[in-house]
């Protein structure tokens, strides 16, 4: 193989830092706020660089949170399928990982030559989270690398002296105890779920001390501390982000920074962007990681091949589901969080000028869920026993496209004059225009949910036969039945009554509004009655009517009276709006919960009614793959254009004005092709990352002394 | 009786579009907005592909007639139809489309217009981010006074307001036959200020149509610029009024503590 020279490396490298500097030293020769370079449009390089960055940042941060959860499931039943599963998606990291760095680097260059004046007000003020990001790369990238490259290494799975697991064990307890005290104030209490966020965050890092007992757990550990760096990187870049939008530590007169860099830090968008952003990164990656597997796939002569990049990407689709189904709500509440911070940004955002970008937003993702239903779909024909449940598609594929067509309807329509006359000089449908509205919007979302997830059900029960009854499988599914009833309990329970005792100043209200806070805490109370009957149910060996009463329930509650009510309260008690909101997406999360510990124990032990035929499965289900992946990073640059554009001619909104010819709100058409370029430049440098990590696998096959075990599928 | 699978794909998507225009027009008497049904016409058609393609035979059975117009020789003067009847097809619906008519081009309208961060009105300067209204804390502390408040606003919409949004605040009033696009504002819909802080309204009401921001213009709007007529508390009140009329609560941000 042609091996590039290290000296020509070097060349380029030398001349490409050198076209910086001229371009940085031209741009300072600028009016002193801004510069430019080569004629071009700062503001346009700005956004594009940015995004590659990010898009490359999503997925290098995305996979490893997978990955290492591959690894432990594989570590954990002694599969080494997942194992190898786990190396081939970590393999896809290292290109990516070292330009994301570039990117960044370049990012960097061009803020400070093209927009000095606004970098100088953000060293100002995070001029410590600055040198503590650039040092947290260390420990990443040393992560990185253990983990990788020590992955044959640390294979070995015989147990270490147990007093090493202890020790490690203590360190795990300590660090959950921390958690416990982030939680609960004893570092101080922060703004909205920053908390619970980092308590989060460090439970997880706790968890992973309990793993290690030998040399593989070692490894899993260096995983999750991968992901740990991986997150605190991701979460200090996103304080600048969210400073922007809402500063903090400001001086109302002057205008001038005057708080510490933890102020700064601790801004009031900070949470709520790192909870979208970390699901994005797993929806993303696992999309990403989904494309890969389909090119493998259509490019696999052989019928092993074939089979695990369909593996692959079956895979690689679930956990792009599990992260895409939690980010509406996600995204929910950041925006709640952008209207609490400036009611004007939220007008902006969602009544304004960016109203209609939320539309393609809602177009791209629905799309999301109904491709990846659609892959779900087309692949219940490698299974046998799925033509059972072939039925239920045409009724789900309804519920998601009318959902869909719901979520996509506008308030006020694009109108002819000749409509408008026609609608008696309206923007408004008489009928449609209900559709427009947040209570609709909330319903289909949630039903568009339900219906990927019941879709996931199907699939999962497609082969399975006679069952074991639950009663005859000992004490441990009462156990995780009776525990998944009880969180599910404790989440609507507390919340309804906190409904029930809610008093109506706390939300500007006059006294006679209490009727609707106790009408949906009525509703909740039923929903907590419905998971002891279902719960009861379950363990009574009658899972499946217990599954099928508490969805019905639910799909009622959520979509049907708590859609149809959401505009009473809208009308009557707007504030209490969002309250709905969160009742329908605690109860949607209770059947996940609930529905999914019952079907463990429902289908545990049933008789297989054929295997599944990996590989057996038409291309059509790897063009969805493809199209999951094109459309996600569609969405994720549109998201970025509107996250950034919300604060129109600020730089630091409210703070430090954008005074240069670019200050203006770009329109939808310059967005669409800004995005449609970003999304290709980054698929392109994806598609020659993974040909270039799949060329060095092939080197290393072709030389038998480094080739890699071949796996049994 | 088994129908062909790209027969029942048709027979799907011409009977959605029949029930569309039979519900509309015929059940509701209201107008269907083009872009509206061609988006809900392009799900259905999606929605169809996507479950008559959900599985091999179905893909087999809706791709075969295609193949056996193309590839069948049996069906020759019926492929010669159809490759001479589609491209006139496709260029007549370009004409359709492209063609120049008298008709005004489709508007894209934002909801609600984008406020400024702040307002400056009766010679001083309002922060939109912050400004409440300052009489309706009575509404809970005084009851009474939160009364006479609204009153006061009653007298002021109905000697000024309700020419053009109607003595039921619907914007059905005498002079709101005279407008097209913005119609008056229809307050008991719970679409407008239902979904709005009084600061909102206050801008609005103030500022007028003359105050209208740049971004989704052509607004077209007649509203007077009601600071020249009114007081500040005039405005506030009348804001009191239109939500204690109509039954809607203001909406309100969180407090971030």
């Amino acid at each position: 193989m042609y091996k590039v020279p290290k000296s020509r490396v070097t060349k380029v490298v030398a001349m490409a830092m050198a076209m910086i500097f001229v371009a940085s030293s031209q741009a300072l020769a600028g009016d002193g706020d801004y510069g430019q370079v080569f004629g071009l449009s700062s503001r346009k390089l700005v956004w594009f660089i940015a995004q590659m960055h990010l898009y490359l940042g999503a997925f290098v941060l995305g996979v490893p949170i997978f990955a290492v959860l591959i690894e432990y499931i594989g570590f954990r039943n002694g599969d080494k399928k997942f194992d190898g599963l786990a190396k081939e998606f970590t393999g896809l990291l290292s290109v990516a990982y070292a330009t994301t760095a570039a990117l960044g680097g370049l990012l960097l260059f061009v803020f400070v030559a093209l927009y000095p004046t606004f970098f100088s007000f953000m060293a100002n003020a995070f001029g410590d989270a600055m040198i503590f990001y650039a040092l947290l790369f260390f420990g990443e990238t040393l992560c990185l690398y253990v983990y990788y490259y020590g992955w044959d290494w640390m294979n070995d799975t015989s147990p270490w002296p147990k007093l090493v697991g202890y020790s490690f064990a203590a360190m795990g307890v300590g660090t959950i105890l921390l958690a416990a005290g982030v939680q609960f104030g004893a570092f101080g209490h922060y703004h909205g779920a920053i908390q619970p966020f980092w308590a989060v965050v460090l439970v997880i890092a706790g968890l992973g001390f309990f793993v290690v007992k030998s040399k593989k757990g070692l490894h899993v550990w260096v995983g999750v501390w991968l992901n740990v760096f991986g997150t605190l990187i991701m979460m200090v870049a996103n304080s600048w982000a969210a400073y922007m939008m809402s500063p903090s530590g400001i001086d109302p007169n002057t205008g001038q920074f005057v708080g510490t860099t933890l102020d700064a830090v601790m801004n009031t968008l900070w949470a709520p962007i790192g909870i979208h952003r970390m699901l994005g990164n797993i929806a993303f990656g696992g999309f990403v990681a989904g494309a890969y597997a389909a090119v493998k796939f259509i490019g696999s002569t052989t019928p092993e091949d074939r089979a695990h990049y369909d593996w692959m990407g079956y895979v690689s689709n679930f956990v792009g589901i599990c992260g895409l189904i939690p980010l509406p709500f996600a995204g929910y509440y950041l925006g709640r969080e952008v209207y609490s911070n400036s009611a004007v940004m939220g007008n902006n955002m969602m009544g304004g000028d960016f109203s209609w970008t939320f539309i393609i937003q809602a177009m791209l993702v629905g799309s999301l869920f109904l491709i990846s239903c659609y892959y779900l779909w087309i692949g219940m024909e490698r299974i046998p026993g799925a033509e059972r449940y072939r039925g239920f598609v045409k009724y789900l594929n309804a519920f998601v496209l009318i959902s869909f067509a719901i979520w996509l309807t506008p308030h006020n329509m694009p109108l002819t004059g000749a409509e408008v006359s026609a609608m008696g000089g309206s923007q408004y449908h008489p009928t449609l225009k209900y559709l427009g509205l947040m209570p609709a919007k909330n319903a289909v979302v949630n039903l568009i949910i339900i219906s990927t997830f019941i879709s996931f059900m199907l699939y999962r029960r497609a082969n399975m036969g006679d069952m074991v009854p639950i009663s005859k499988q000992g004490k441990g599914p009462v156990i995780a039945i009776s525990i998944a009833a009880f969180i599910c309990l404790y989440l609507i329970g507390q919340y309804a009554w906190a409904m029930y005792s809610l008093d109506p100043q706390e939300l500007d209200l006059p006294p006679d509004r209490v009727q609707y806070f106790k009408t949906v805490a009525m509703l909740l109370f039923a929903t907590c009655l419905m998971i002891v009957i279902s719960s009861v149910l379950a363990i009574k060996d009658k899972g499946v009517l217990a599954q099928y009463i508490y969805l019905a329930w639910i799909i009622f509650s959520v979509v049907i009276f708590l859609g149809v009510y959401g505009f009473v309260v809208m009308e009557k008690a707007s504030p209490f709006l969002r309250n709905i909101a969160v009742s329908q997406f605690i109860q949607l999360i209770s059947a996940i919960v609930l529905v999914t510990a019952i079907d463990i124990f429902l289908f545990r032990g049933a008789k297989s009614m054929g295997e599944m035929r990996w590989g057996q499965i038409s291309s059509r289900s790897q063009y969805a793959l493809l199209t999951l992946c094109i459309f996600i990073t569609f969405n994720m640059g549109l998201m970025g254009f509107i996250r950034s554009g919300l604060r129109t001619d600020w730089h630091i909104y409210g703070v430090l004005k954008d005074t240069s010819e670019w200050a203006f709100t770009p329109t939808n058409f310059t967005m669409t092709v800004m995005v449609s370029m970003a999304t290709l430049v980054f698929l392109s440098a994806v598609a020659i990352m993974f040909w270039l990590s799949a060329i060095s696998k092939a080197g290393k096959k072709s030389n038998p002394a480094q080739a890699e075990p071949v796996e049994v599928q | 009786m088994k129908i062909n699978r790209l027969l029942l794909a048709v027979l799907l998507v011409a009977g959605a579009y029949a029930g569309f225009v039979f519900v509309f027009t015929y059940l509701l008497s209201e107008p269907i907005p083009a872009s509206v049904i061609k988006m809900y016409m392009f799900f259905i058609i999606v929605g169809v592909v996507l479950a008559l393609t959900a599985d091999d035979e179905s893909v087999r059975e809706m791709v075969e007639p295609f193949t056996a117009l193309v590839f069948n020789k049996k069906y020759l003067l019926l492929r010669n139809i159809v490759f001479i009847t589609l491209p006139i097809i496709g260029m007549a619906i370009t004409y359709w489309i492209t063609k120049p008519t008298m008709d005004a081009p489709v508007e894209l309208r934002t909801v609600h217009p984008a406020p400024p961060s702040s307002l400056k009105a009766f010679g001083k300067t309002f922060n939109l981010q912050t400004l409440k209204n300052p009489f309706r804390e009575t509404e809970n502390t005084d009851p009474d006074k939160f009364a006479a408040y609204v009153t006061e606003g009653r007298d002021v919409y109905y000697k000024n307001c309700f020419y053009c949004h109607g003595d039921k605040l619907a914007g059905k009033g005498h002079y709101a036959i005279g407008f097209n696009n913005p119609l008056p504002a229809n307050f008991v819909d719970v679409g407008t200020i239902a979904q709005l802080q009084e600061s909102f309204l206050f801008w609005r009401i103030a500022t007028g149509g003359p105050g209208l921001p740049n971004e989704g213009a052509p607004w077209a709007s007649p509203m007077p610029v009601w600071q020249n007529y009114l007081s500040e508390n005039e405005i506030w009140k009348v804001i009191m009024f239109l939500y204690d009329y109509t039954g809607h609560a203001p909406r309100v941000m969180d407090d971030h503590k």
